[in-house]
């Protein structure tokens, strides 16, 4: 035990203790006050149903295979008299069991009619496992949530 | 001091003993209010919060009444009537102190001459409630935990006696009236008076360390190491009992700082003020709040300190007492007694 070394150190320390005394507390008190996430934070995934063809990339790039997509054919009347009656893809089901997300963004960079959106919300906690299969309404329904893009670079 | 309101024996004694049982909590929950508030801030947490609304000032308060809910549980292997008493005998010690403690002028409860001597001969008591606590529990966590708080007290006592003694010389009394009142005439070279810190910082210091080996306060606290010994001699008590030693913890460090505020910073009288150029009822008033003001310094020093430090390895623990502070302690004697006579 050599004096010299220990008497800095002691006071090193203690001098480390009392300025984190006076520092301010970086603790959210979650519940009662809301911590307000980045803006491109990855909570949950918003899906607009016009924009949707129903292309299925996004379910086939699932890693975790969570997006279940159900379409069917409409016709469409031709567009002029006489000519070709059109077919359109409408979107039965479109649901995210996101028990089984792994919150990747892979659907998200991969859909090629901007259909899909992350969106910051966290607070969708179920009681139930099943109940974490958000289906087309209820993804429909985050898109209300989702900030504004960045601005583009000039 | 209560014998002033002309009241008879038993009426006397009844408020004597409400007035105790209202320093319990006056003293020990503040402390431990300070101490679970300091110690979140130091950690960067923000600590109690909720109870009672603001601050969680109520946190104590509310961990006491859960202690009154607790069962009191007594292990089969443990010897049932000292197992019963230890808790009490710690804090009958701890309280024991409060009678020679000055918070004012008039305000003692008995200004013994041998003081000092009560004071630290009757805190020494709480030792034998920690041994027989740990003996009795018929837990080998607790044997070992209250062996180490023996060896610690033992060790402890002695530089703690003798940092006194430097203070006693210089005093030339044992009174903590006397003492208080000795700081205040004493000068150094003629010039002012100045409190016995300055002069016996060499016993403060060794002192303050003692103290807090004798609380068993982290770097000091191998008898209830927790990732060693689980709770130490503590391991066995639940509910009411636990909250008495609790209490007697806490009420120990105010004690031990009281006598360090008294001994070594002028205890009630405040410094660069004459406490006597004002009415008994005022120097009254006043006493108290200055010595509640010292022992607030001192009490976050020790806080401050238990936050900081790691705890010592036992071999240190003696080593620090027997080869540094004892020596040092009987050199202070020496050169206080030499400067007593020279000067």
């Amino acid at each position: 035990m050599t004096t010299r070394s220990v008497i800095p150190g002691l006071a090193k320390g203690m001098w480390i203790t009392l300025k984190t005394l006076f520092k301010r507390v970086p603790t959210v008190q979650y519940p009662l006050e809301k911590e307000i996430p980045v803006p491109r934070a990855r909570g949950v995934i918003a899906l607009d149903v016009e924009a949707c063809t129903v292309c299925m990339l996004c379910a086939r790039e699932c890693p975790d295979w969570c997006i279940y997509i159900e379409g069917h054919k409409e016709e469409q009347p031709p567009s002029k008299p006489g000519g070709r009656p059109r077919t359109r893809a409408t979107l039965d089901r479109f649901d995210i069991d996101y028990a089984l997300c792994m919150y990747c963004g892979i659907c998200v960079e991969v859909c090629p009619f901007d259909a899909l959106f992350w969106s910051p919300e966290f607070e969708y906690s179920e009681y139930g496992i099943s109940e974490m299969l958000h289906d087309k309404e209820r993804l429909t329904d985050w898109l209300a949530t989702v900030p504004d893009p960045p601005s583009l670079e000039s | 001091m209560i014998v002033v309101f002309g009241i008879g024996f038993w009426a006397g004694l009844a408020l004597k003993i409400g007035i105790m049982a209202a320093i319990v909590p006056v003293v020990a929950l503040p402390i431990i209010f300070a101490e679970l508030k300091l110690s979140a801030h130091m950690q960067h947490r923000i600590g109690p919060y909720f109870a009672g609304g603001k601050f969680g000032w109520a946190q104590p308060l509310a961990d006491g009444l859960k202690f009154f809910q607790k069962e009191d549980l007594v292990p089969d292997s443990a010897d049932k009537v000292v197992y019963k008493i230890a808790p009490y005998l710690v804090l009958a010690a701890a309280l024991a102190v409060f009678v020679v403690i000055p918070f004012g002028p008039d305000l003692i409860g008995r200004d013994l001459d041998l003081g000092i001597f009560f004071a630290l001969a009757i805190s020494s008591v709480s030792t034998i409630g920690i041994l027989i606590a740990g003996w009795s529990s018929g837990n080998k966590y607790s044997l070992i935990g209250g062996l180490r708080a023996a060896a610690q007290l033992i060790a402890y006592e002695l530089p703690l006696f003798l940092a006194v003694v430097g203070v006693v010389i210089q005093a030339e009394t044992m009174s903590m009236i006397g003492i208080i009142d000795a700081q205040q005439t004493y000068e150094v070279f003629g010039l002012f008076a100045i409190p016995y810190i300055i002069p016996q910082f060499v016993g403060f210091v060794i002192f303050f360390i003692a103290a807090l080996a004798e609380l068993s306060r982290t770097p000091f606290d191998m008898p209830i190491a927790e990732s060693e010994l689980v709770m130490g001699y503590l391991t066995e008590y639940s509910g009411f009992r636990f909250a008495v030693f609790f209490i007697g913890e806490y009420i120990g460090i105010f004690t031990m700082s009281a006598i360090m505020a008294t001994l070594w910073m002028g205890g009630y009288d405040p410094l660069f003020f004459d406490l006597a150029s004002l009415s008994d009822v005022a120097a009254n008033v006043i006493g108290p709040l200055v010595l509640f003001g010292k022992v607030a310094i001192l009490v976050f020093l020790m806080i401050w300190m238990r936050w900081t430090f790691p705890r010592f390895r036992e071999d240190q623990l003696q080593d620090l007492a027997w080869k540094w502070l004892i020596p040092i302690g009987l050199m202070n004697i020496a050169v206080t007694a030499i400067f007593k006579v020279v000067l």
